[in-house]
């Protein structure tokens, strides 16, 4: 025991002593959370839009009126006469141009039919899709106002929507939960992987391998300091998103720590693993860099919904542990669900942990090759 | 100019000594353009249904079965308990909930409205944005259908009103990952330079190679560049077998524009990217600070680039900041090139402003980079 807190006390010198990178340990997940906290919504707001008005006359200056109203589009300009769409999508960040045509009044009233051309930039095919369906969705509604003032008749439906766990639809919602996981299962991933490999790398495992300590010491007194940093941020992300993003905490906040301790657990055995079979830190950061940020981002499921992915990619998110830890967070904090809806994915992540500590506890080489 | 021949040589048989990290350059970001567009699919389709019908008239089973043959729903469960079906809506295995009230059928045929409500889990907000928007669109059209038939069968005159066409442009099939595949190749290639760049340095300082650069006359712009080249041509290397094998072969994306433009732009901002690593490397003493701060500033590139998340819809402050991320230029110019064809030309804006960083950051890397301790 007394050997265990004495190298659990080197441990944190190193850390301490460090203290460019403890700034950043810090104060990554800081600005991060708040950066993207604040900054990042997969809504689709002020996409920029032209619209070509060959009638110009009073009617359509309504339709345009609605246009400029709505929060979804920026009316970037209106223009009356013939262009080059081409010329605009390419040049400019324009996503919708519309066209009204020269009797769109007459036509409208007189022979109750017109016809108006929406016309994407299917770049991004669901950006452009979801602009169509929103401002037909606006033309429908001008055309009901419109005739809504000739007669009054029945066969009304009438729609409301109520956006439920989210009513104001912000993007915090889904990515300070996305973020948070992120940035827990990499950073610790990083950092125990690196200090390891580090002191093989500088020749210093050869010493405390040397010693009559228990190595399973020497990796327990590794993963400590890491662990308790971690607790450290998940306790600084949780108060920012609470007081200044506006996220309360709906659930147990002691499932919370739970489930974060679960994670950080396999993280921690993660970055063990990784040390084992690399030798210099330039490989294990790789490996936990470039090998795991980009499938992170995208198989947590925070940026593309899991289900709408192919099957068998489907299957492979299943091994990506912060996927299950988002499931947690997203209950327990948004909807304040308990322990009898999350005890899966627990389960899942404590398995992850298990097994990723198992397997790199074997693999723990105590000679030198 | 022999001194940069002989600094290259060393750089290069570092580079293709190294047999862990060589498979990791030029594997990894192949690998994972072939994956990772595949799962960022975000085709909104399969939206997951509950109707709560407390109705059961033919009208409220008309509007169901509209729903479902839209191709948009996918119905999970059909019944008349409110409770039952927000049961499936806290699991995730239903998006939206539509409940149509007991008096609907009764309330169609009288001048008050009657109405529908429409719970959708908006935790996700782009899903329930859009999913609400085509089930409003749906249940308009219903609307639309059913009050001609009540007019016609009034004997009054049948408008069909607005018509409303729609034309998508650049993007045939729409295709999500003609759209994805650019940006990822794009962060792929920036990765590589990047963190290959940013240890580079420090790992010379951290084993105590630098004191032999440092002891002799090499002077310091040769060294810098000597770091730089063989990350540049790797870049380069990489960016093309991504664009030529994986976007060409495997996803059959083939640029609309000209391949110059492409090159011209990736070779500026190659040279910004690396920039960054070598401006990280000087500050850094150890490889975990330099990897931390790598890691730190890859992911505010990545998420503040456009790549996954529209610009447009950011605050202001956050919009100047994607303007600051060498990374958003990147991203857009490969986007407008091989989907659009936009020309140098047209292009110019993101050149400049490109080239400018390049030589920001690398002038300041020079200056900050010292053979003295």
């Amino acid at each position: 025991m007394r050997q265990l807190l004495a190298y659990i006390k080197k441990e944190f010198y190193h850390v301490f002593r460090d203290s460019k990178t403890l700034i950043l340990l810090f104060g990554m997940p800081i600005v991060q959370i708040l950066l993207f906290g604040f900054a990042l919504t997969n809504e689709i707001k002020n996409s920029e839009l032209i619209i070509c008005d060959y009638s110009n006359n009073k009617t359509s200056e309504k339709l345009i009126e609605k246009f400029r109203a709505n929060n979804n589009f920026l009316l970037k300009e209106v223009i009356y006469d013939d262009h080059d769409y081409n010329q605009i999508f390419r040049e400019s960040k324009v996503k919708l141009i519309i066209t009204l045509p020269e009797n769109f009044e007459g036509d409208l009233i007189h022979q109750g039919k017109s016809t108006v051309l929406l016309t994407a930039d299917a770049s991004d095919p669901n950006t452009s899709n979801t602009l169509v369906v929103y401002a037909t969705n606006i033309l429908y509604d001008f055309q009901k106002e419109m005739s809504n003032n000739v007669i009054l008749i029945p066969y009304t439906i009438d729609t409301s929507i109520r956006m439920m766990y989210n009513p104001e639809l912000k993007g915090a919602y889904n990515f300070v939960p996305g973020v948070m996981s992120l940035v827990l299962l990499l950073v610790c991933v990083l950092m125990t992987s690196v200090s390891i490999v580090r002191e093989k790398e500088l020749g210093t495992m050869e010493i405390l391998l040397v010693s009559p300590t228990n190595p399973l010491i020497i990796i327990i007194s590794k993963a400590i300091p890491y662990f308790l940093l971690s607790i450290v941020n998940l306790t600084v992300i949780l108060l920012l998103s609470t007081y200044l993003l506006d996220m309360p905490i709906n659930g147990s906040l002691f499932l919370l720590y739970l489930a974060s301790s679960i994670l950080i657990l396999t993280a921690l055995a993660l970055g063990l693993l990784i040390s084992n079979v690399t030798n210099s830190q330039e490989a294990a950061m790789l490996i936990s860099l470039m090998g795991m940020l980009m499938p992170t981002i995208l198989f947590t499921g925070f940026m593309f919904p899991i289900e709408n992915m192919p099957l068998p990619l489907q299957i492979v998110s299943n091994i990506v542990p912060s996927r299950w830890y988002f499931i947690i967070v997203k209950d327990v904090v948004i909807k304040g669900l308990g322990f009898a809806s999350i005890w899966k994915e627990m389960l899942v992540l404590m398995g992850m942990a298990i097994f990723l500590l198992a397997l790199s506890l074997k693999k723990f080489k105590t000679r030198l090759e | 100019m022999r001194t940069l021949i002989f600094l290259l040589q060393k750089e290069f048989k570092q580079i293709f000594r190294n047999k862990a990290i060589l498979p990791m350059i030029f594997l990894m970001p192949i690998i994972q353009l072939l994956i990772l567009p595949m799962a960022a699919d975000y085709e909104i389709k399969n939206i997951n249904i509950s109707i709560v019908d407390h109705d059961h008239s033919s009208y409220s089973r008309e509007l169901t079965h509209k729903i479902i043959s839209s191709g948009y729903f996918v119905l999970n469960d059909y019944g008349q308990d409110y409770q039952s079906a927000f049961k499936n809506f806290e699991k995730d295995q239903s998006d939206i909930i539509l409940e149509i009230p007991h008096d609907f059928e009764k309330n169609i045929g009288k001048l008050s409205a009657s109405s529908l409500l429409v719970s959708t889990n908006a935790i996700n907000g782009v899903k329930a944005g859009v999913g609400s928007a085509y089930l409003m669109q749906i249940i308009s059209n219903y609307n639309q259908k059913i009050r001609q038939k009540w007019l016609h069968y009034n004997g009054q005159e049948i408008k069909e009103g607005m018509h409303v066409e729609s034309r998508f442009w650049y993007n045939k099939y729409m295709k999500y990952t003609f759209f994805m595949v650019p940006g990822i190749l794009g962060i792929l290639v920036t990765m590589v330079g990047v963190y290959m760049c940013s240890l580079n340095i420090v790992k010379e300082k951290e084993i105590g190679t630098i004191e032999q650069i440092n002891v002799t006359p090499i002077k310091k712009q040769y060294f810098i560049l000597g770091k730089l080249i063989p990350f540049w041509l790797i870049g380069i290397f990489v960016f093309s077998v991504g664009l030529f094998v994986v976007a060409r072969g495997i996803y059959g994306i083939i640029p609309i524009g000209s391949y110059f433009p492409l090159y011209a732009f990736l070779a500026i901002y190659l040279v910004a990217a690396l920039g960054i690593g070598l401006l990280i490397s000087t500050y850094s003493s150890t490889q975990q600070q330099s990897m931390s701060l790598t890691f730190f500033l890859m992911m505010i590139f990545i998420l503040m680039s456009g790549l996954f998340t529209p610009i447009e819809s950011m605050p202001e402050w956050a919009q100047f900041i994607t303007k600051l991320n060498p990374v958003t230029y990147f991203i857009d110019v490969m986007r407008r090139v091989i989907l659009k064809g936009s020309t140098i030309h047209e292009l110019q804006f993101d050149f400049i402003v490109v080239s400018i960083m390049a030589a920001f950051f690398n002038i300041w890397a020079v200056l900050n980079y010292k053979k003295t301790n």
